[in-house]
């Protein structure tokens, strides 16, 4: 947090008070392409962050920049009561570690481990990483396995699953790590669209729960029931946010009215 | 005479299965099982970003794979005692054969790590773990898979291999084969002997490597 924020923690009732995640300046070239031109995100604690916008905005750039899994050439990630990691410097392991110990990430892709079942999957981090008792990690894997529907499932290779019941166990992979942030990168994109469904449900109950999520979609009727900010991008900068109600309904600006226009239109 | 022809092939079964055993089978086990350290060291060189790494596997690969085996073994065995260094029948052996297959194992290997999807990685950082614990954890084991049939084929090739070892004096079984064949003058028997005796060593490890890729397949879906 820089010095100036008004929001800036001092004493620790404070920390309550100032967001989870604060990002700034991010900037993100891949090659001559300039992907990410200062992009600044607040993530209050307990909000859902929605990032939504035309593909090859920078969306997703940002959310894989938070996770430290792209490395942008500048700008600042903060979490409220962590370092500031500073991306004008090479991160260190240990300041990309720290991102990660924070924020856990689900993928479009789901990127499941396919030589692993499915609780396997989920005890991996908990287990290998946060080293917690192997019994414990099983015991909390098998209550969220179960939460989503599928505690039947536990013993399953992947392969064996259908793509929504493959993200259920991408999203429960993520929780098992108590992360303080999960991130969504378009976590629906690669499902049937029957099975869109059972996969929104479980994102939406987990945001009434009161997790922190940033959440990059295109799913824009979910996006103005779930999210607290809608974040709108274009071009790699943000064109405006704000919540749902004046974003998706009432924009301001006319890039943003475009493209809601061109996805109502369909 | 074909009654005796017999007689000596059956009697120089024996030997030429001892050999198999306490030579051919050992021989290249331990070499092979070296070579996968050194292949698998040497994929990672090979794939590292800084160059000077990456370029001193690639020469090695390069080295390998652009000299013959027996000069390689040549070069341990008889070269080596010249500069004062002297090394013995089977680890000279051991030493040329592991170093070949670390050559070609390693562009196997490179290949494996490079067909697990990047999004596996990513997974793997993102739960939090450091580059080598996915790389141990979630890399290799589906690099594994892949390279069952390829690196199988290197195993096979390097039985048949060892063979070169009997000119470097190793006790093993085309030694044996030689050795009763001088005696009794009977090279085509005693030559095609050894050859089936190869060949059903072979035939075993083909079945081996079916039943470790079923294995293996088990998480893919058919």
């Amino acid at each position: 947090m820089s010095p100036t924020d008004p929001l800036a923690p001092e004493p620790a009732d404070a920390v309550i008070a100032a967001p989870l995640l604060t990002a700034r300046g991010i900037r993100k070239s891949f090659g001559d392409v300039e992907v990410l031109k200062s992009i600044d995100l607040t993530v209050p604690r307990g909000d859902v962050v929605a990032l939504i916008g035309p593909s090859g905005s920078g969306k997703t750039t940002v959310l894989r920049s938070l996770n430290g899994l792209e490395v942008p050439e500048a700008g600042t990630v903060e979490f409220s009561g962590g370092n500031v990691v500073d991306f004008s410097k090479a991160p260190s392991k240990r300041q990309l570690a720290s991102l990660r110990d924070r924020s856990a990430m689900v993928f479009q892709q789901f990127n499941l481990f396919p030589h692993r079942t499915v609780l396997e999957n989920v005890i991996e981090g908990p287990v290998q990483v946060q080293k917690r008792p192997k019994a414990e990690a099983i015991a909390d894997a098998r209550v969220l396995l179960e939460r989503v529907g599928l505690g039947a499932k536990a013993d399953a290779y992947p392969f064996e699953l259908s793509g929504g019941q493959q993200q259920r166990v991408g999203i429960v992979r993520a929780l098992a790590l108590k992360p303080q942030l999960l991130l969504f990168d378009e976590p629906t994109s690669a499902l049937d669209p029957e099975l869109v469904g059972d996969v929104l449900d479980v994102i939406r109950e987990l945001a009434t729960e009161g997790w922190t999520m940033v959440l990059v979609t295109h799913e824009l009727a979910f996006a103005s029931h779930v999210a607290d900010t809608i974040v709108f991008m274009d071009g790699g900068v943000v064109v405006e946010s704000g919540p749902p109600t004046e974003v998706l309904q009432n924009p301001r600006e006319a890039r943003t009215k475009q493209f809601l226009h061109r996805l109502l239109d369909r | 005479m074909t009654e005796s022809l017999w007689d000596l092939l059956l009697r120089s079964l024996l030997p030429i299965v001892g050999g198999a055993l306490t030579g051919t089978i050992p021989l290249a086990l331990m070499s092979f099982v070296l070579g996968l350290v050194i292949a698998l060291g040497i994929a990672l060189m090979r794939l590292s970003r800084i160059w000077i790494v990456s370029g001193v596997a690639r020469a090695y690969i390069s080295i390998i794979r652009g000299t013959p085996l027996l000069v390689q073994l040549f070069v341990i065995f008889y070269g080596l005692p010249s500069i004062g260094i002297l090394v013995d029948p089977w680890p000279s052996a051991i030493i040329a054969f592991s170093l070949n297959v670390g050559g070609y194992a390693a562009e196997v290997i490179r290949a494996a790590i490079l067909s697990v999807p990047k999004g596996q990685w990513e997974a793997g950082y993102t739960i939090g773990m450091s580059r080598g614990q996915t790389l141990v954890r979630v890399i290799l084991p589906q690099a594994a898979r892949v390279s069952v049939p390829p690196l199988s084929n290197t195993f096979i090739s390097l039985v048949k291999d060892t063979s070169l070892a009997s000119l470097i004096l190793v006790t093993e079984l085309f030694r044996q084969a030689q050795q009763i064949a001088a005696f009794s003058q009977e090279f085509m028997a005693l030559y095609i002997e050894a050859a089936v005796v190869y060949w059903v060593i072979c035939l075993v490890l083909s079945s081996a490597q079916s039943v470790l890729e079923k294995r293996l397949d088990r998480y893919v879906a058919h």
